[in-house]
Parts: C-alpha cells; structure tokens; sequence
C-alpha cells in the first residue's frame, strides 16, 4: 500500500501539478499583499474625513470629575497591571482596560490636542446634539456650546438664533477671506514678482554699464506706478481685515467657561451629533475635495495637499521630457551606430548598473553637478543681477527633474533598445531598398515601429519617478513651496523654484510635524493619494501604449 | 517532377504546355540595362559569387534559377547594392547600369536604389496606410504637392492591379490586406518612385497559387515598362514569367540563355540534371 501511495504521489509529481499549485499560491499571496496595503491605506486614509461625533463625558480624575468633551480618535486594549506601576489607581479586578485616545482641540487654551483617557474612570457619556466642532485656520479645531454671537462686541443673537445667525455671518467672512486671498496672493504677489524683476532689470542694466539717467527714470517711473498699485491694493486688505475684525463668537468649553473667539479664523463650524448621514456624506465629499484641491494649513497638518499633488506631477512630465529623447538617442546609437564589440558590451553593463545605483546616491550627484556647477555657472551667465542670491544655483523643479531623469534613463535605453531589436529586418530593408539613408528609414519606420517599447520603458521610469523621495530632498524638495512652478507671471513655467512632493509629504507630515497624532490619518491619505497619482500617471501611459501597439503592430507571426 | 534518375531525357517543364509561343528571343539583340564583369563576392573568407559575367536586357524578365545557397538572391541584392548592409561583405568586379559602374568610389547608393527597385521574399509593408506605403519613397524624395502624390499613388497601384482591390480604403493600415495584396502593395511601392530595374527576390515564395497567378500576370504586364529580374525557387515559373534564365550553381554562373534555350535544349550537364529534377 505505502509503495502504491507513493507511487501515486510520484506520478503527480510528475504531472508538474506541484509547480502550478506553487506557483498560483505565490501570485495568489503577492496579489493578497498589493491588495491588502491598498486597501488598508485607503481604509485608514479616507476615513479620516468622516465627521466623528462629539462626545462630553464626566472623568473621574485624582479625585475629582471633570468634564471632557471631545473626538475619540482610537481605542486599545491595555493590561491594567502596567497602568498601575505607571502610578494610576485602579480597581483590583481589573486585568485589561480599554484606553481611549481623545482629541480634545481647544490647543489654544489648553495644552495638547490628544489625551488618553481609560474606560474604568468615564462617569457617564453624552452626544448633546447642540455641540459644535469649528475647524479653524489657527490652533486646531474647537469643541463647545455656542452661546452668543457679538458685533464689536455686542451681542446680536443668542442660544438657538446664535447658530443660524453665525452660519449667516460666516459666509461673509468666508467671502471677505477669500477677497483678501485674492489680492494679497494674486495682485500684490503679481506687483512683488513684478517689482523684484525690476530691480532685477536695473541691476543687470547696471552691471553692463548701461544705466544711464533716462533708463533710471524709466525704471523709478515703472516702479512707482507698482509701487502706487501696491499702496492702493494694501489700503483695500487692511480695510477688509478691518471688516473682518467685527464679528466674535462666544462658546462655553469643556470646564464650563464662556470664550471669544474671532469669526475670522472660522473655516467651518459644524454640529456633528446633528448631522444625518447624508449631512455627514455631504460633509465628506466637501472635505476630500478641500484635501485634494486646497494648499495645507498649519504646518502640512491640516488643510489640502495640492501644491504637492501638483508638483509631483509636474516634476514626472519634465522629468519624462528629458528622459525621452536622451533614452531613445542613447539606445539608438548603442543598437543601431555603435560597432559590436567589448566597448558597447560594457557600455550595455554599465547602463545596467546604473540602474542599481542607491537612488541617494543621485540626489548627491545632482546636488553637487547640477545645482552647484550647472545651476553656478548659470548664474554666473545669465542671471549676474541676481548674484549673490542663486537662481539656478539652488534646488529647484528643473535639478529634481534631470536628477531623476538620470536615474531612469537605464530603463528608458534598455526597454528601447529591445524595442529597436524586435523591428524586422526585412521592413528596415524594405525602406532602404527605396532609396531612404539609414537615419531617414530609422526616423520614418524603426523607431514608429519601436515606440510601444519606448513607451513601456517610460512606464517603469515615471512609477519609478513618482515615488521616490530620497535624491528629491537633496535636489529642490521642499516642506512648504510658497509658490506654484506654474503660474500666471511670466514665463509662466518657473523652473528655478523648489516645489511640493506628496512622497516628501508623506515623510514631512509623519515624522517633522509637530502634532504627530493629528497627522497620522494624513499620512495614509496622502500615500494613498500618491499611489492613485502614480496610478494615473501609468494608466495614462499605458493606454499611449497600447494606441501605439495597435498602430505599429508588427508582421511577424 | 520526376525524380527517377534513371528516366529517359525528359523535362520537367513542358514549354508547349505553358502556351507561350512568343518569337524567338537573342541575348545579342537585346538593349542592355546591366551588365556584370568579373563580379566576385566575399562574406569573411567564404566566396559566395565567383566570376560571375552577364549582361540583363532592358524591358526584359530575366529569371535566376539554382539550388539554394547557389549564390542568386546574392547576385540580385548586388544589383541595388544591399549587400553593403552585410559588414563582412566584400565585392570585387564591376556592374554596369546604363554604362556606370555602381561599385565606383563615390557612387550614390541611394540614387541607384532609387533606379533599381527590390521586392523581397516576404511582404514587408510599413505600418501605415496602403497610400502612404505607396508614397513613401515620394516623401522620401521631398515630394508635397498633394495633387501629383493622389495620382502617383492611383498609377503605381494600377500598376500593380491593386487598385480596384484598395482604392475605398486608402488609409486603411497595409497590415490588414492579405499575404497576395500586401505583396503587390509593395510592387506598387517600388514602383511608385519610377525605377528603370525592379529586383524580385522570390516574391511568391509566401502566397498561395492563387495570389501567385496574379503576381506572375502583373510581372508579364510590368516588363512594357521595367527591366525585371527575378529570383525563384519554382522552375515552372521561371519558364512562364522569363524571357531570359540564368541557371547558378554555387557562385558560380553555369548557364545563361533564353528561356526556351535553356529550359528545352540546355548545354551543359549540370543544367540538365538540375531541370529535369535530379537535384535541388
């Protein structure tokens, strides 16, 4: 029997069954995996945007009940025993405790946002729907009754009017604060850009020796028209912030006192125990939406991530524009030009390599090549007005694009060069035959014929690009971009300017901010976020791919 | 074909069955549009053409038959020259076209394979349009206006008799047409451009007897107008679509005669033996 069995288990070795179990479960795992990461980054990410509820719950605490009103932001199981030795009373029978993390808000008039608090002390828990969430443009959100609404100071509406009223007054300050956005960032950024480069201007005239009396008056007499607008355009914010000033609110917080608080600062305010599902839905989309499209807040902890979105995407079309052509140049001549022998072969070698290089490895090249000596000595030439202060000579878009655009070039020339190796002979013959030169049959018919190649390879660069993060800090990376590398003053595309990246964000929010436990939600949004830009990136790509595919599909059977 | 060696004296192609009955043709009549001196060929050390002397006559289907490796699409790619794409080929001897050597120092390849038109084993459209394959070797040459471009397209591919077959799909991609169209497309190709000498290099080899037929009535049509040489495996069709054969035999030229000659009263042995089916 035991001969037969194993005579039987011989033969299904045998089918290769075993292979194909095996190798099923391996793809069946790393798919699980993918999934998995995805799915727990989008769970933990998108759910941070849900409106929590607002609960008030009387704390047992040395003593004494306290009051506590606040968001619970998590729970976890922990031994009472080490609770005790961390000096906390607790009842003897306890083993395990259920600890809570509340977000508490308020951080302008109490210390921390976050506070851990454990099941066994909470007296009594309440959702009072009259509660009230306002998320606000400095120290965090605030949590409390709505008692009063004052006009310079005067009361105009109290108790259940109060609510409708600030709702009413809010929207004027929304509309004042998005006036005031609009001429300090717009207009008199416009006048400040304009006014730099005439300064600019006068330095470079000056350094030439040509800055004679009447281009000196040209100058003074265009920097008072900026000057004047500017002086009009100032006059007009201070105004609105003046109008702004008006309108306070008052709330009673968690101990019972009644606080002013400017309406100015309002982004919104909300009563989250009030809000049917739809409301909350609503509130949702509202708040994704604000995330993707709106600029952070508050040290990145707050706010929307788009300067960052933005900048990543800009910084993997430039970086695709340089790549392209010097990939395909580069595996042109490797394939097509280059005599075969030792020296193309360890060419060949060396490009592979590059691609194992530690990407850091590139950010300090870039640093060294690009920004100091490149960036440098174009200072030097073109921008001597500037001087001392770089224009070039500094990170920027433009060093983090070629920075990564040699880290994937190795991908670009290898995917190419396949490419340029599958186009049949007799096609290339077929061109030559009627008279076209080797370049005029390689432009007209080759390298059409070997673009889904080319493009496949300018797939794996720009999922390569987009993620990485390490060289990028070296090379033009930073926390907080005042501004866009694209915007309506000319030349419109800044090249020289550092920008945002949600892969440096994901690092900055997690591990420099300064309110760690507020942050960590955004964290999963905002790698989520980059996995779905780099997604988008690919499936953009993929579908050029495909399109070329379908043009230039080869005879070959 | 008879396979039989010890057959009595008989050919494998019946020329009265074939139903040509044309004049009498003779090399020495002919106008000349090539004509090969002393051509010899090396890849690396191996010789693959060895004094090869012939001359090609004008408006004329000129067949090369031979086993295989016997050295004739060889001799035909040397006629455009593209065996210079081959690194380690090295030609020695002359070839005239029009009384100029096309091997001389200085000579413009691409001039001379706008002169001598290839069509290869396989069909090789590009990945275009049936029109721009056919314009192809125009806009090679800077041509623009639309107008002269539309009527050379319609001409060339009338002349390959693909015409009434393509002409409502135009910009249609090349690639969808069968193996027999896709053959004369490139026909049409070569011909859009004008060359005085078209090269076959086995062009039916790929196609069914069908597209075969039609290939081989396009080339008995196209020789009115280009000098045609063609290389194939098929001995039937070297005696339907030829005036003239040239049987090769490694590297070597055996025996060049008109067809009639060569395929009903061959002079030497080793032609013999080949056409009547003992080898090859």
């Amino acid at each position: 029997m035991a001969w037969a069995k194993h005579g039987k288990f011989n033969t299904w070795v045998g089918t290769g069954a075993p292979w194909v179990w095996l190798s099923a479960g391996a793809v069946s795992i790393s798919l699980v995996m993918v999934f998995g990461l995805l799915a727990l980054i989008a769970v933990k990410g998108m759910s941070y945007f849900w409106p929590h509820d607002v609960v008030e719950m009387d704390y047992r605490e040395a003593g004494a009940v306290t009051q506590l009103i606040g968001e619970i932001h998590g729970s976890e199981e922990v031994s009472a025993e080490r609770l005790r030795s961390a000096g906390m009373t607790l009842p003897s029978h306890e083993h395990m405790v259920t600890r809570y993390l509340l977000k508490m808000g308020n951080r302008d008039l109490g210390g921390g946002d976050f506070r851990s608090i454990i099941e066994p002390e909470v007296a009594a828990r309440r959702y009072p729907e009259a509660l009230v969430a306002v998320e606000r443009r400095e120290w965090g959100n605030l949590y409390g009754y709505l008692r009063a609404v004052k006009e310079n100071g005067v009361v105009v509406a109290e108790g259940e009017a109060a609510w409708d009223e600030l709702q009413r007054r809010l929207e004027r300050v929304q509309d004042l604060v998005a006036q005031i956005r609009r001429i300090e960032k717009g207009e008199i950024g416009g006048i400040n850009y304009k006014l730099e480069r005439l300064r600019l201007d006068e330095r470079g005239l000056e350094l030439k020796g040509r800055l004679d009396a009447a281009a000196r008056a040209d100058l003074e007499s265009e920097r008072a028209i900026q000057q004047q607008r500017y002086e009009g355009l100032q006059q007009q914010s201070s105004d609105l912030y003046q109008q702004l000033r008006r309108d306070t609110y008052t709330v009673e917080v968690a101990d019972g006192q009644q606080r002013d608080f400017p309406l100015a600062k309002v982004v919104q305010i909300y009563r989250p125990n009030a809000m049917s599902v739809l409301d909350k839905t609503q509130y949702y989309f509202a708040k994704l939406w604000e995330f993707v499209s709106d600029e952070p807040r508050e040290a990145n902890t707050e706010g929307g991530i788009f300067p960052a979105i933005f900048g990543t995407v800009m910084m993997v079309i430039i970086m695709s524009v340089f790549v392209t052509p010097f990939g395909v140049v580069a595996a042109v001549y490797l394939r097509e030009y280059a005599r075969q022998g030792p020296l193309t072969r360890l060419i060949r070698i060396a490009v592979n390599n590059l691609a194992g290089v530690p990407s850091i490895v590139y950010g300090v090249f870039g640093l060294g090549f690009f920004v100091y000596f490149l960036g440098g000595n174009l200072d030097q030439l073109f921008y001597p007005e500037a001087l001392p202060s770089p224009t070039f000579g500094t990170p920027g878009i433009l060093w983090a694009s070629l920075t990564l655009a040699i880290l994937t070039l190795p991908v670009v020339i290898v995917a190419t060069e396949e490419g340029l190796a599958r186009v049949p002979r007799s096609v290339r013959e077929g061109s030559l035959a009627l008279g076209a030169t080797k370049a005029e049959t390689l432009w007209r018919v080759v390298l059409p014929m070997a673009s889904p190649a080319l493009m496949t390879g300018l797939i794996l660069a720009v999922a390569r690009a987009a993620g990485e993060v390490a060289p990028l800090m070296l090379v033009g990376v930073v926390k907080l971009a005042p501004s866009l590398p694209l915007d309506g003053d000319a030349p419109f595309l800044h090249l020289d300017r550092k920008f945002m990246h949600l892969g440096f964000h994901i690092f900055d929010v997690g591990f420099q901010s300064p309110n760690v436990e507020a942050a960590r939600p955004l964290v999963y949004a905002t790698a989520f976020l980059l996995v779905v830009v780099i997604l988008v990136l690919n499936l953009a790509a993929v579908a050029i791919r495909n399109r070329l595919r379908e043009k230039y599909r080869t005879l070959e059977s | 074909m008879p396979m039989n060696d010890k057959a009595p004296r008989t050919h494998a192609v019946d020329m009265n069955a074939l139903g040509r009955g044309r004049a009498r043709l003779r090399l020495a009549d002919e106008q000349l549009a090539l004509e090969v001196k002393n051509l010899d060929l090396y890849y690396g050390e191996k010789q693959a053409l060895k004094g090869v002397n012939m001359v090609i006559p004008r408006n004329r289907v000129t067949a090369f038959i031979g086993p295989s490796g016997c050295g004739k699409s060889t001799l035909l790619r040397c006629f455009n020259r593209m065996n210079d794409l081959v690194e380690i080929c090295r030609v020695e001897g002359e070839i005239l076209l029009d009384g100029n050597n096309i091997y001389a120092k200085g000579g413009n390849v691409v001039e001379l394979r706008r002169r001598v038109g290839m069509v290869f084993q396989k069909p090789n459209p590009f990945p275009k349009s049936i029109y721009e394959n056919v314009a192809y070797g125009l806009r090679l040459q800077g041509k623009r206006d639309r107008r002269l471009m539309d009527e050379t397209v319609e001409r060339a591919l009338r002349g390959s008799a693909l015409w009434d077959e393509v002409k409502d799909r135009l910009h249609d991609s090349a690639l969808g047409l069968s193996g027999g169209q896709q053959q004369r497309l490139v026909i049409a190709r070569a011909i859009a451009v004008e060359p005085e000498v078209l090269l076959l290099d086995e062009p039916a080899s790929a196609l069914d007897p069908i597209s075969t037929l039609k290939l081989e009535e396009l080339i008995y049509e196209l020789k009115d107008r280009y000098t045609i040489v063609i290389v194939t495996h098929n001995m039937q069709q070297a005696a339907r679509v030829s005036d003239y054969t040239a049987f090769m035999y490694i590297g070597q030229l055996v025996e060049y005669a008109d067809t009639d000659t060569l395929f009903t009263n061959p002079q030497k042995k080793q032609t013999e033996d080949y056409i009547t089916g003992r080898y090859g």
